[in-house]
C-alpha cells in the first residue's frame, strides 16, 4: 500500500505540521496611509478612520482596534456614528452609503458591513441630483438625512435604507419664504451642512454652500427661521444650548447668529475675520464649545492669511485671550473636539482635540495649560522619516526593558500627562506572552524602538546618530523660534519630517544584542556605530577608525558621496543609547551587512567592496578583506546611476503632487467635467498599453560569472564558534557570504578574558567556498552535534539556551537566493541541497531561524528556516533535512517595497511594510499569535436627554 | 592482416573485452584503433560501444566481418550509409592509405572526442510538435545568448480554443551558444525548463528558472517552424489532436527520469580553498549511518525483493521526515542516486 501513500503526507508529520504553523494576518500596526475621512462617537468613545483605499478602522482604549474594507476600494468621504448606537455609516466617492455595525460574535466583537445603498433620482434625472453632499444621522436612530449636490434633502430610513420619499425636503420648499431680492441672487446650491437643534431633535439647520441657512421644522415640513448669509458657506456647529450657532465661510470669517421664536430672519450677532484684515483661506470647520467660567473656546480650521501663511495646515484654539494656530506637517482631514457628553452638565468642558492630518494623528490637551500634546498609544507614524531598514529582537531581558522606556521617557517630558482620552472598548486579548522590540532604522540617522508585543505598536524610544556627525543643517537650528507677539501665533506639531538633511546620515543596518545591551547600527556612508546604554547623559569622545576595504587594489576612485565629517571633541550625548567607537568604511560606501559578538566584543561590517573586523574592547581594526573582483568597476565607482534615478524620481514626484492635488479638489466641478476627465484617463491608459505591446518586455537569459558586476557586495556575516579546522579543536570563527556565491571563512584567536586587553584578537582566512550556481549568498548558519543552530552570543551564560553540542559533527548551512546547502564541518563536503529556483523560479529573499512550538503539548518546539521569496510566498523549511513544510502566499509579488521590508521573529511572526506608514503583521505560528480581541459593549443610556429615547430603547433590547 | 575467431552470439559480452580481445588477437595491446563491421546492407558501420557491439554480433548471419583501423590514420568517411556501395572496395580503399592520398578529407573525430554542445533529446517520448534541447554551457566561454519574452499562444482545451498566455524567445545572441545550435529560433514557444511547465509562471520566474539551470539547461520549446520536427513512424496521424496539447502528464514521471540521470553528472560542483591551498572540489559527504537516505536504500532493497517492483517515484514515500508533493520529490536530486545505482530497483 506504500507506494499509493503520496510522499510527504505522513500523517504523523502532518497532524503535528498543523499543530505547529498556521498563517495569520493579524494586526496593522501604525498610520493608516492616505487617510480620507474621520468619524467619533463620543457616545461609544471610539473613533474611526477611513482612508482613500476603503479601509476603515475604529480605535478605542489601547488595544481595541477594528478593520474594515469596502469592497468598492473606493474612498471613504465621511463617517458618522449613528447616536447612541454601535453603528456608523460611511459614504464613499462612488455616493454609495454603507452601515457597518460592531456585533459581539463568541467573546468578542467584531465590525460587519451589514447594508449598503445609493441614492437614485428619479429617471432622468442629472447624477448631481442625488450625489450626497452632507449626511445627518438623526438622534431618533431611525432616520438620516442626505444633503444633495441639488439643493433637496432627501430621508432615508435606517438600518433598512428605504427612502422616505414624502419627507424629501426640497430647495423650492425651502426657498418659499426666502425674500424675493436674495432669492435672485443665488439660488440654493448644494447643501453644505446639516445639523440637528442640540435640544430639540424636531428642528434642523440646514446650510446651503451660496450662504442661505435655514432652521427646518421636521414636524409641520416648514421653514422656520431664515438666516441671509452672504459669504460662500463652508460649515456650521450649534453651541450647546441651542439659542446660537456658528457659521463658517470661505472668505475666512466666521459668523454668530442668534436663534429665538420673535425673530425669524434674523441679522447676524457678529461677525470676525480672525486673521485679517488681508485676504484669507476658507475657515472649513468651527467649534463653539462653553466653559464652566463662561469664556468658550472656540476652534476653527483654516483661516490663516492668503498671501503668507497660505500653504499651512492650521487649527486654531481661541480661549480668551489665548490664541494658538496650530500648524500641522501635513493637510488636516479633519479633527473632533472630546467634551462633555453629559446632557445636564451645563457646558461643554472640552478636554482635547483630536486631529488626523494626512501623515499623523494629533492629540492637543486642552485642559492643560499650554495645550501640550498627548503622546498617542497607537497610529504612530512609521515614516516621519522614511524606514531604511528594521530589526526585531524577541523575548527582552526585563531590566534592558525598564532601561530603554526610562530613557524614553526622559525624550517625552514635553508631552501632557493626560490620560488617553480615547478610551472606549475593552481590550480582553492576553497579556502578550514576552516583550518585543522593533528597531526601525530612518533616513535622517535615527533609530526607533518601538514596543512590538502587543497590538498597539508604541514608541518606547528615539535614538539619533547626527549628533556624531558635522552636517550642513545643525540640528540645533530650530525652526520654530517664532517671536513672542508673532502673528499669527504659529505653534509646530506633530513628527512627520519626511525631509532628511543629509541622505549619507541613513540607517541600513542593525544589531542590538539585548544581554549585554550592546547596539551596533551601519549607515548609507560606510559608517558603523557601536554604542553601549547608560542611563545618564554624558559627554565623551568616540573613537574613530577607518577601515580601508580597497587595501590591496590600486588606481581606482570612488565617484560615490563622501565620507561623513566626525565632530572633534567630546559630544555630548543624552542618557540611552551612546556611541562611543565609529568606524568608517573607505570608500564609503553603504554597508550592506553587519554583525556583533557582544561576548568576544567583535564587530563586523561589509560593504560591496569587501568586509573588516573590529575589536571594540581593544578600539583595533582586527583585519580588512576586500571581495571585489577586478573588473568590477560599477562597484567601485559607487551609485553614479543614482544622479539619473534621482531626477526621475523627482520628476515623478512632482507628478504625484499635482495629480494629487487634482484629485483631491472638491468633487463639484459638474459631472460633465468628471466624465471629461476619466475618458482621458482612459485613452491614456490604453495609450500606455499600446506602448506596452509595441515594446514587449524580454529578459536575457545568460548565466552568471565571475565577471558580473557586484559580485564582491557582502550580503552575510556571521560569527560562530565552530569546527573551522579540525574535528578536535572549535574556535571562534567570521563567516562571510558575498553576492557572487563566494563564502569566506575566518578564524578568530580571542584572548582570554584575563588578557582581553593585552593581547590583538588575530584573525585567520580558513576557508573559501565558490558556489558554482553563484547566486547571492543571503544567509550562513551552523548546526551543532544535535543539529541545532549554535544559540546567539550570551545567550547561552544567560542561561537561556543549552550550551550547544560540541561533541558531535557541525554543518554548514549556506542559504543563497536560489538554493540552501547543507556542508559537513571540519571538512567541507556537501551533504544535502534544496533547489528553489531551479524548480519553482523563486528566489530567497529574506531566511531566518524561527522556533516554532506545538499548540497542543508545552514540551515539543523544534527550529525551522522561515523564507521568504521574491514572489511573496513563505515557506517553511524543515532542519537539518530542507525539508518544505508548507506554503503560504503573504505579500503580492508587485510589492516589492514589501518584500523588502520584511523581518521575521525569531518565534514565528514577521512583520512588513504595506504603505510607508504602516507595518502588517503576521504570524506562521499556532502559539504565538498577537491580535486585536476586544469587546465594545453599549452604554447604558444614561437619562432621557432625547425625546425618542423610548423608542431608541426598545430598538437597543430588541436588537440585543 | 587477417584474422579470424569466434564469440558466443548468447553471450557476446562487453565492448571493452571485446576490444581487449581485439588487441590481442591482432598483438597490438597499446595501438588505439577504431573498429567498423559490414551490416546486411553492406555498410561499414563503427563498432565503438556495448549497443552498435551487441547489434553488430546480433546482426551476423552468421559471419561477421570486422573492419580495424590505427587510429591516427583513420578514414572516418569510410564509415555511414551506403558506403560499401557507394565505394565498391571498401576494404580495398581501407587497406590502401595511397588511394586515400589521393582524395584528401576533412578529417572529423568521433562523437565522443568532442565535448557536447547542444542535443535533442527524448525524441520518442515527445509530441512531435515539441522539441526538448539541451544546452551545455559547461566548459564553453559562448554565452547561451538568448532573450524569452511574454506573449500568448492558442491551446485546446475541453472548451475548444483558447488563448492563454506564453513564454516565448524573443532574440538570440549572433555567436551564442542557442543560436549556434540552429535548434532554438526566435518565437519558439517554451513550454518547460529543465521539466519543469511554465505555464502559469512569470516570465520573470521563468528567467529566474532558466538562469539557476543555466549549466545544464534543458529547455522544451515548441518551434514556431513546424516543418522541421522529427518525424517518427511509430505514432499515428491520429496523434497530432494530443500534441497540441502542452502538457502529457501521464508520462511526465518517465519525461524527468530520462534526462534527470544526466544531470547528475553535470551538477555543479562548488569549490572549497582550504587555508589558502588551491581550489578544490567540494565532494559529496558519504552519507552516514544515521542518515535517513541509507536508511531509505536498505528498505528499498528489502522491499524490491518481497514485490519485484518498486516505482521509483514511489519510494520516496518511505522518507518519513519528507512532506513535500510528488512532483516535488520526483525531482529531489537526492533521490537521482537511487535511481541510479540501484540497478536491482529498477529490473
Amino acid at each position: 500500500m506504500r507506494r499509493f501513500l503520496r510522499p510527504g503526507h505522513d500523517p504523523l508529520r502532518e497532524r503535528l505540521k498543523r499543530d505547529l504553523f498556521q498563517f495569520n494576518k493579524t494586526v496593522e500596526h501604525g498610520f493608516p496611509h492616505q487617510p480620507s475621512a474621520l468619524g467619533y462617537s463620543p457616545f461609544l468613545r471610539l473613533m474611526a478612520i477611513g482612508t482613500r483605499s476603503g479601509a476603515i478602522k475604529l480605535y478605542g482604549a489601547p488595544g481595541v482596534e477594528f478593520m474594515g474594507l469596502h469592497e468598492e476600494n473606493n474612498t471613504v468621504m465621511q463617517i458618522h456614528f449613528i447616536p447612541d448606537q454601535c453603528q456608523l455609516v460611511t459614504l464613499l466617492d462612488d455616493n454609495s452609503l454603507h452601515l457597518w455595525s460592531l456585533k459581539q460574535h463568541s467573546g468578542a466583537s467584531e465590525l460587519r458591513e451589514e447594508h449598503r445603498f445609493t441614492l437614485k433620482g428619479p429617471p432622468g434625472s442629472p447624477p448631481s441630483a442625488t450625489q450626497i453632499t452632507a449626511v445627518l444621522p438623526h438622534s431618533s436612530r431611525e432616520v438620516l438625512y442626505l444633503g444633495t449636490e441639488s439643493g433637496n434633502i432627501f430621508v432615508v430610513e435606517l438600518p433598512s435604507f428605504r427612502v422616505l420619499e414624502d419627507r424629501t425636503i426640497t430647495s423650492d420648499a425651502v426657498l418659499q419664504r426666502v425674500p424675493e431680492d436674495y432669492c435672485n441672487r443665488r439660488s440654493c446650491e448644494l447643501v453644505e451642512a446639516l445639523r440637528e437643534h442640540p435640544k430639540n431633535p424636531d428642528q434642523i439647520l440646514i446650510g446651503y454652500s451660496r450662504g442661505l441657512i435655514v432652521l427646518w421644522d421636521l414636524q409641520n415640513n416648514k421653514v422656520t427661521h431664515h438666516f441671509l448669509g452672504n459669504q460662500q458657506l463652508e460649515n456650521l456647529y450649534w453651541q450647546r444650548d441651542g439659542s446660537k450657532f456658528v457659521s463658517c465661510h470661505y472668505d475666512g470669517s466666521y459668523t454668530q447668529w442668534p436663534v429665538s421664536s420673535d425673530n425669524r430672519q434674523p441679522e447676524p450677532l457678529e461677525t470676525l475675520v480672525p486673521y485679517g484684515p488681508f485676504p484669507c483661506k476658507a475657515i472649513s470647520k468651527i467649534y463653539w464649545q462653553t466653559t464652566k467660567n463662561g469664556l468658550p473656546y472656540i476652534i476653527f480650521q483654516g483661516g490663516m492669511p492668503r498671501a503668507s501663511y497660505g500653504d499651512r495646515h492650521s487649527i486654531s484654539v481661541v480661549h480668551g485671550s489665548q490664541q494658538t494656530a496650530f500648524d500641522f506637517t501635513s493637510r488636516v482631514i479633519d479633527f473632533f473636539i472630546i467634551f462633555s457628553s453629559e446632557p445636564t452638565a451645563e457646558s461643554d468642558d472640552p478636554s482635547a482635540m483630536v486631529v488626523l492630518a494626512e501623515e499623523e494623528l494629533v492629540v492637543i490637551d486642552l485642559k492643560t495649560a499650554g495645550w501640550p500634546a498627548v503622546h498617542p498609544p497607537y497610529l504612530a507614524s512609521l515614516h516621519c522619516s522614511a524606514i531604511t531598514c528594521s530589526h526585531h529582537v524577541s523575548n527582552i531581558p526585563l531590566k534592558l526593558w525598564e532601561r530603554i522606556i526610562s530613557a524614553g521617557s526622559k525624550q517625552n517630558v514635553h508631552y501632557s500627562n493626560m490620560p488617553w482620552p480615547i478610551d472606549g472598548g475593552t481590550n480582553i486579548a492576553p497579556d502578550p506572552p514576552q516583550r518585543d522590540l522593533l528597531l526601525t532604522g530612518h533616513e535622517d540617522g535615527t533609530v526607533r524602538f518601538w514596543d512590538a508585543s502587543g497590538v498597539c505598536l508604541r514608541l518606547l524610544y528615539k535614538l539619533s546618530t547626527v549628533r556624531v556627525f558635522l552636517t550642513d543643517a545643525d540640528p540645533n537650528d530650530n525652526m520654530n523660534t517664532l517671536g513672542e507677539d508673532e502673528w499669527p501665533p504659529l505653534r509646530k506639531v506633530g513628527t512627520f519630517d519626511p525631509y532628511s538633511d543629509d541622505p549619507r546620515l541613513g540607517i541600513q543596518k542593525i544589531y542590538l544584542c539585548k544581554y549585554s545591551g550592546y547596539l551596533a547600527v551601519a549607515g548609507t556612508a560606510g559608517q558603523v556605530l557601536v554604542m553601549e546604554l547608560n542611563d545618564e547623559d554624558a559627554e565623551h569622545v568616540v573613537d574613530h577608525a577607518e577601515a580601508d576595504l580597497l587595501q590591496d587594489q590600486e588606481g581606482y576612485r570612488w565617484k560615490g558621496h563622501e565620507k561623513l565629517k566626525t565632530r572633534d571633541g567630546p559630544v555630548r550625548f543624552e542618557a540611552g543609547f551612546q556611541p562611543f567607537v565609529l568606524v568608517q568604511c573607505q570608500p564609503p560606501a553603504v554597508v550592506t551587512s553587519l554583525a556583533l559578538h557582544s561576548e568576544w566584543k567583535l564587530v563586523a561590517f561589509g560593504t560591496s567592496h569587501g568586509f573588516g573586523l573590529f575589536d571594540h574592547q581593544q578600539k583595533r581594526l582586527v583585519f580588512v578583506k576586500c571581495t571585489l573582483h577586478p573588473s568590477d568597476q560599477l562597484a567601485l565607482e559607487g551609485p553614479l546611476s543614482r544622479v539619473k534615478s534621482l531626477k526621475k524620481s523627482l520628476r515623478q514626484s512632482f507628478r504625484r503632487i499635482r495629480r494629487s492635488r487634482v484629485s483631491s479638489r472638491k468633487r463639484r466641478g459638474g459631472s460633465g467635467n468628471a466624465s471629461e476627465v476619466q475618458e482621458a484617463n482612459a485613452k491614456f491608459d490604453q495609450d500606455t498599453l499600446q506602448e506596452m505591446e509595441l515594446a514587449p518586455v524580454q529578459r536575457k537569459i545568460e548565466a552568471r560569472s565571475a565577471e558580473d558586476s557586484f559580485t564582491g557586495f557582502v550580503r552575510t556575516l556571521y560569527f560562530a564558534d565552530t569546527f573551522l579546522r579540525d574535528s578536535s579543536r572549535h574556535c571562534p570563527s567570521l563567516w562571510a557570504g558575498t553576492n557572487g556565491g563566494t563564502v569566506y571563512a575566518f578564524c578568530l584567536r580571542v584572548p582570554p578574558a584575563e588578557r582581553r586587553m593585552d593581547e590583538p584578537v588575530r584573525a585567520e582566512q580558513a576557508k573559501e567556498i565558490q558556489l558554482m550556481h553563484r547566486a547571492p549568498v543571503v544567509g550562513i548558519l551552523v548546526l551543532d552535534g544535535r543539529s541545532t543552530p549554535l544559540p546567539e552570543p550570551l545567550e547561552v551564560a544567560h542561561d537561556l539556551s543549552k550550551s550547544p553540542d560540541m561533541q558531535g559533527s557541525h554543518q554548514l548551512l549556506v542559504v543563497s537566493e536560489e538554493q540552501l546547502k547543507v556542508f559537513t564541518l571540519p571538512k567541507v563536503s556537501s551533504k544535502l541541497k534544496l533547489k528553489l529556483t531551479a524548480l519553482e523560479g523563486c528566489r530567497v529573499r529574506k531566511v531566518t531561524v524561527a522556533n516554532f512550538g506545538s499548540c497542543k503539548t508545552d514540551d515539543y518546539s523544534e527550529n525551522d528556516l522561515a523564507v521568504l521569496t521574491n514572489l511573496g510566498d513563505i515557506q517553511i523549511i524543515s532542519l537539518p533535512f530542507l525539508k518544505l513544510q508548507i506554503r503560504y502566499p503573504c505579500i503580492r509579488k508587485e510589492d516589492v517595497s514589501g518584500i523588502a521590508s520584511c523581518v521575521f521573529t525569531k518565534y514565528g511572526q514577521g512583520f512588513y511594510l504595506i504603505s510607508p506608514s504602516e507595518f502588517e503583521r503576521f504570524s506562521l505560528s499556532t502559539k504565538w499569535l498577537v491580535e486585536p480581541r476586544c469587546i465594545v459593549d453599549m452604554p447604558e443610556v444614561t437619562s432621557n436627554n432625547h425625546v425618542h429615547n423610548k423608542s431608541g430603547m426598545e430598538n437597543a433590547v430588541r436588537k440585543s | 592482416e587477417f584474422r579470424r575467431f569466434s564469440l558466443e552470439r548468447s553471450k557476446p559480452g562487453k565492448f571493452e573485452e571485446f576490444y581487449g580481445l581485439l588487441q590481442h588477437v591482432h598483438k597490438i595491446p597499446n595501438v588505439d584503433v577504431l573498429v567498423g563491421y559490414t551490416d546486411i546492407h553492406g555498410d561499414l558501420l563503427p563498432i565503438n560501444n556495448d549497443d552498435n557491439y551487441h547489434k553488430a554480433v546480433s546482426t551476423a548471419n552468421p559471419l561477421l566481418r570486422i573492419f580495424i583501423q590505427r587510429k591516427e590514420d583513420a578514414d572516418y568517411s569510410a564509415f555511414g550509409t551506403d558506403t560499401m556501395t557507394r565505394k565498391k572496395n571498401v576494404l580495398s580503399n581501407v587497406l590502401r592509405p595511397d588511394n586515400h592520398k589521393k582524395k584528401p578529407h576533412i578529417v572529423i573525430s568521433m562523437p565522443q572526442d568532442f565535448r557536447p554542445v547542444s542535443s535533442i533529446i527524448d525524441v520518442d517520448i515527445l509530441p512531435e510538435t515539441h522539441r526538448r534541447v539541451r544546452l551545455y554551457k559547461y566548459g564553453t566561454d559562448k554565452p547561451l545568448g538568448f532573450y524569452i519574452r511574454d506573449g500568448s499562444s492558442v491551446r485546446v482545451t475541453p472548451h475548444g480554443l483558447e488563448k492563454v498566455p506564453g513564454i516565448f524567445i524573443s532574440r538570440l545572441v549572433p555567436g551564442g551558444l542557442a543560436q549556434s545550435t540552429g535548434l532554438l529560433a526566435v518565437n519558439d514557444e517554451v513550454l518547460e525548463v529543465n521539466g519543469i511547465e511554465v505555464s502559469g509562471k512569470s516570465l520573470d520566474q521563468v528567467t529566474d528558472m532558466m538562469i539557476a539551470n543555466s549549466r545544464n539547461l534543458i529547455i522544451t520549446v515548441r518551434p514556431a517552424n513546424q516543418r522541421n520536427n522529427v518525424v517518427r513512424n511509430s505514432r499515428t496521424s491520429g496523434s497530432s489532436s494530443q500534441s497540441t496539447e502542452s502538457s502529457l502528464p501521464s508520462s511526465t514521471p518517465n519525461i524527468l527520469a530520462n534526462f534527470l540521470q544526466g544531470e547528475e553528472e553535470s551538477d555543479e560542483e562548488d569549490i572549497i580553498i582550504e587555508d589558502s591551498g588551491e581550489p578544490q572540489q567540494i565532494p559529496k559527504a558519504a552519507p552516514t549511518t544515521e542518515s535517513l537516505e541509507l536508511l531509505t536504500k536498505i528498505e528499498l532493497l528489502h522491499e524490491s525483493t518481497q514485490n519485484g517492483f518498486l516505482p521509483s517515484s514511489e519510494m520516496n514515500s518511505n522518507h518519513s521526515a519528507g512532506s513535500i508533493s510528488m512532483e516535488y520529490e520526483v525531482q529531489d536530486p537526492d533521490h537521482k542516486s537511487l535511481e541510479e545505482d540501484g540497478t536491482i530497483i529498477t529490473l
